[in-house]
């Protein structure tokens, strides 16, 4: 290892930046001319709009134009689509109703979009958008999960009958069905997966400006995976040609997801930059990312294990109601099937699992993938029941799950639900992270703490996750509608340092420090000569972006192979230039070597010899600069133990996090100190959803919780240090050995915090979020009983 | 429209404002100023968080003319040249920030609680100091870590 190379904690390229104010978010650019938009929303949760009067708002001081649907649709634009289609229990695709960027007739949710005011500044924006009047005829609302589909509640959607966008089973159901019927225990639980807002901390943001000259439209916008949005604005919703959209993601505060979807606001101020030719930039207030960015999670499920004498697992059992929302989101589909039940195995051996998830429109946000998603429902469902299975059958919950674990010899292990799992020593981290938790030593504690009338709590966790999204014929054959490959380009220029061209984006996790160290390692140039590049459909070739912790996994390795004909090509040059047969040049360490001779030239060398190529192999092309493209042959598959220590005071149901131990195993760390950072934040995320995140609305569809006054994030004080270690093992499907690390915690935490409080109060479960008053409620109901 | 002077970073500045436009938007649409960041519109987040006059404040709270005649410190004006403020080298160092977008109100921040708290900072004093800043990343830890680093430079320093 060298200091800069694989296995090194660089500090981050990109820090400086933003450490002296000097980042570039969209919010940041302001082009002469600039124009603001703002929204009318509605105020409504289900509505039908009978008229729209912007006669008020056009004559108000600085306004330009308020555009409705019916422009949109007169110029072709939208609507927006769903990526990924799921086959239904009637063999029929599942229920897409149309969603326009802007409302035809008729909104869905509270905030759904309904114009678009454009004005000289914000504040007249602002005000021209109070003066858009619209008459709405008020419908029933229905918000509820559980119920939507119920017989007899307004339905939301002409298409799709009862609310119901699909009904997918899947697995072996008779089988599950003999085993729970000659099973010596079965073990029940009803679960709620909690909604979330994802809330980056920068809000969506989208600037549109358009060259008359070029007929190009440049859109800023606060993306994850800006050749994405291009290709979905170009191909499905007739922006622009391709090659006349250009989409940058600059900066971007945040992601998590809530940052990968399409969305009308970005579409609409495509457009209307164009129809205005004025530069056109909309920033959400924060209220407004609570009402209109996708939202996470929203399950309410049943979940049964059958078990053996031994407590060995036999059978699972899944039935999850899934909320998707008013309309369907770029991936919404995705999320509660393919996402979810493919990922109910867990880390376990269970040899037969059928799982039914009915997704129901609502009217409320259309819900999408948030840290996580699906992997994070699919693991509180699975370790909150194996908590509940150990206790009926009187076991240490650490003990059922190691008699249950998939063992280290069973890998690649093909799991009853689709994943083949490429590599994991379960056991391992679960052992450690008894150890570095001090489960042993707990009982002395939890007395102590009974001594001074607090109820302590131990909670394990024991998850899988799958990342390194994803083998492209995996995608085609399962509905979606994209590859999941990715792109890389690696350019020497004449003077020796390098720039990494890569289709990922990064927004948060480092990309241009940990994509350097790759690039060090391999090639042996100093880090401070190589500069990773991201997020501009026109610096970049085509990228799918980041999500689902596939960076360095996929992107990672487009970027070694990119490096390897570098390496291939620098030994022709090299060969003729020292006057070698090709086959003696040998390459490490920045140097191309005659083997057994002192001749050697560095690789700066070489790549100045392929642009001033006076001296140089026959035939062979200029130029040092390499494009390559990997589509992984698997998944990646992180798992890990998280173990939670709680302290309760059932007086005041204030839950106290006492320590957070986490062994993961994400395979090789390239940067350990960002994959630390990344494990901090992912679990800081799961505390969040765990303890205080509540994504409330009214049965009248009003979003109840749509500030921070009354959305509770976590906040420095809610949470503790956390102790990390790795248990890593080698996943065979990878080149470079890595899993992903970006969700991990946000997946491993939930269930570790809710088995702690659970284990504290001796409460069979309580449900997300575990405010203090849940908390005392549950310490209350447990204490009379 | 009204005219107001401050100094911004130790320079002088002008410029016009509605009486209703904040002083978060004044820094980052008339002076450009744009490392002041704002995340939400509760006064919650602490993305806004500059010095005025001395004192740490949500710029997102105040309006522009109640800042005439101030002395106003962003994170702009905290590096000597090329050098980073301590507080700042102490986030690289401690991979204090991921996306970078709660950085500046939280190295504002910190520079406070060390003015009012001291050079030596516990771990609780800090995360009870910091409730007032939102960051979605780093789950704090290395947040904390940074700021007590930070301010035990900041004491040698001086
Ligand atoms: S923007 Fe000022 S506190 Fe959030
Ligand atoms: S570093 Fe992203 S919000 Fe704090």
């Amino acid at each position: 290892m060298t200091d800069f190379g694989i296995g090194a904690s660089v500090k981050r390229k990109e820090d400086r930046r933003f450490l002296l104010g000097k980042g570039r978010y969209t919010d940041d650019i302001q082009p002469n001319g600039l124009t603001h938009a703002v929204f009318v929303r509605s105020p409504h949760a289900h509505a039908a709009i009978k008229q729209i009067d912007s006669s008020a708002a056009l004559a108000a001081p600085g306004v330009i134009a308020v555009l409705t649907g019916d422009d949109l649709s007169a110029d072709g634009i939208g609507p927006l689509i769903c990526g990924v289609t799921v086959t239904s229990d009637d063999g029929e695709p599942h229920k897409a109703p149309a969603h326009p960027a802007l409302a035809q007739g008729k909104v869905n949710y509270v905030g759904d979009h309904v114009a678009i005011v454009v004005a000289e500044t914000y504040a007249q924006a602002r005000d021209g958008a109070e003066l858009v009047m619209v008459d709405y005829e008020v419908l029933p609302a229905v918000t509820d999960t559980a119920t939507a589909a119920n017989p007899g509640q307004q339905q939301i959607h002409e298409v799709a009958p009862d609310n119901v966008c699909f009904n997918w089973p899947f697995g072996d159901k008779e089988g599950v069905e003999a085993a729970f019927a000659s099973a010596h225990k079965v073990s029940s639980l009803d679960l709620v997966n909690n909604r979330m807002v994802t809330n980056a901390m920068e809000p969506r943001a989208a600037l549109g400006e358009y060259n008359a000259g070029t007929e190009e439209i440049t859109l800023h916008v606060t993306t994850q995976n800006p050749h994405v949005h291009r290709l979905v604005m170009s191909a499905f919703n007739q922006l622009a040609p391709e090659h006349k959209l250009r989409v940058v993601g600059p900066d971007v505060g945040g992601g998590f997801g809530v940052k990968i979807f399409v969305y009308a606001e970005e579409l609409v101020v495509g457009w209307a930059c164009r129809k205005l030719n004025r530069p056109i930039k909309w920033t959400a207030e924060r209220t407004e990312a609570f009402l209109a960015d996708a939202h996470g999670r929203d399950h309410v499920s049943k979940a049964e294990m059958a078990m053996d004498e031994n407590g060995r697992f036999l059978a699972m059992r899944v039935h999850t109601r899934a909320n998707l929302g008013a309309y369907l989101s770029t991936f919404g589909t995705m999320v509660p099937s393919y996402l979810y039940a493919f990922l109910l195995a867990g880390q376990y051996a269970t040899p037969l699992i059928y799982s039914e998830v009915k997704a129901v429109f609502t009217n409320t946000a259309p819900v999408d993938a948030c840290r996580g998603a699906g992997r994070p429902e699919a693991t509180f469902l699975v370790e909150r029941l194996v908590d509940v299975c150990a206790a009926d059958m009187g076991m240490d919950p650490a003990e059922i799950r190691r008699i249950n674990f998939i063992p280290v010899d069973a890998f690649p292990y093909q799991t009853p639900v689709v994943q083949c799992y490429d590599s994991g020593d379960y056991n391992a981290a679960l052992n450690k992270a008894l150890e570095l938790a001090g489960y042993a030593d707990f009982p002395a504690r939890a007395e102590a703490a009974a001594v001074r009338g607090k109820c302590r709590g131990i909670g394990i966790s024991s998850y899988v996750e799958a990342c390194g999204m994803a083998p492209s014929a995996a995608v085609g054959q399962l509905g979606g509608g994209v590859g999941l490959w990715e792109s890389a380009q690696v350019r020497f220029n004449p003077t020796g340092n390098v720039q990494v061209f890569t289709g990922t984006h990064s927004h948060g996790q480092g990309h241009e420090t940990t994509f350097a160290q790759l690039v060090c390692d391999q090639l042996g140039v100093p880090i401070d000569n190589i500069e990773v590049i991201h997020g501009d459909t026109a610096k970049t070739q085509f990228g799918m972006g980041t999500y689902g912790s596939r960076s360095l996994a996929v992107g990672g390795v487009a970027i070694a192979k990119a490096c390897d004909k570098l390496i291939a090509k620098g030994k022709k040059i090299a060969a003729h230039a020292l006057e070698a047969a090709e086959g003696d040049i040998e390459f490490a360490d920045g140097s191309f070597s005659v083997a057994g001779t002192d001749k050697a030239m560095g690789i700066g060398e070489v790549a100045f010899n392929a642009y001033v190529p006076h001296s140089y192999p026959e035939r062979l092309e200029p130029g040092f600069d390499e494009n390559a493209f990997f589509d992984p042959t698997n998944f990646s598959f992180p798992a890990g133990t998280h173990i939670c220590e709680v302290e309760v005071d059932p007086e005041t149901g204030e839950v106290d996090i006492i320590k957070y131990s986490a062994v993961d195993d994400f395979g090789r760390l390239i940067n350990p100190m960002i994959v630390a950072g990344q494990v901090h934040g992912g679990i800081a995320h799961g505390v969040g959803q765990a303890l205080l995140e509540a994504c409330r609305y009214d049965s009248d569809g009003q979003l109840i919780t749509a500030s921070y006054m009354d959305y509770t994030m976590p906040r420095a004080d809610n949470l503790p240090s956390f102790d990390l270690d790795y248990a890593p093992t080698h996943p065979p499907d990878n080149p470079l050995g890595v899993k992903g690390c970006g969700e991990a915690g946000a997946i491993g935490a939930p269930p570790a915090v809710i088995n702690a409080i659970a284990n504290a109060l001796d409460v069979k479960h309580i449900e997300m979020p575990a405010t203090p008053e849940t908390v005392w409620r549950a310490a209350q109901t447990a204490a009379r009983a | 429209m009204k005219n107001v002077e401050l100094t911004v970073n130790g320079s002088p500045v002008s410029g016009e404002v509605e009486s209703r436009t904040l002083l978060v938007h004044f820094l980052r649409e008339h002076l450009r100023l744009t490392g002041t960041h704002i995340g939400c519109d509760t006064s919650q987040c602490g993305a806004c968080v500059v010095h005025v006059n001395g004192k740490s404040v949500k710029s997102c709270t105040m309006l522009a003319v109640q800042a005439d005649g101030a002395e106003v410190t962003t994170i702009e004006g905290l590096a000597h040249g090329e050098e980073l403020h301590p507080m700042q080298q102490a986030f690289m160092d401690n991979h204090g920030l991921q996306c970078g977008f709660c950085t500046p109100g939280m190295i504002m921040s910190a520079l406070d609680i060390v003015k009012r708290n001291g050079n030596e900072l516990d771990e609780a004093t800090v995360r009870k100091e910091l409730e007032g800043n939102i960051c979605r990343c780093t789950g704090y830890h290395n947040i904390v870590k940074s700021v007590q680093a930070g301010a035990r430079a900041m004491g040698g320093e001086s």
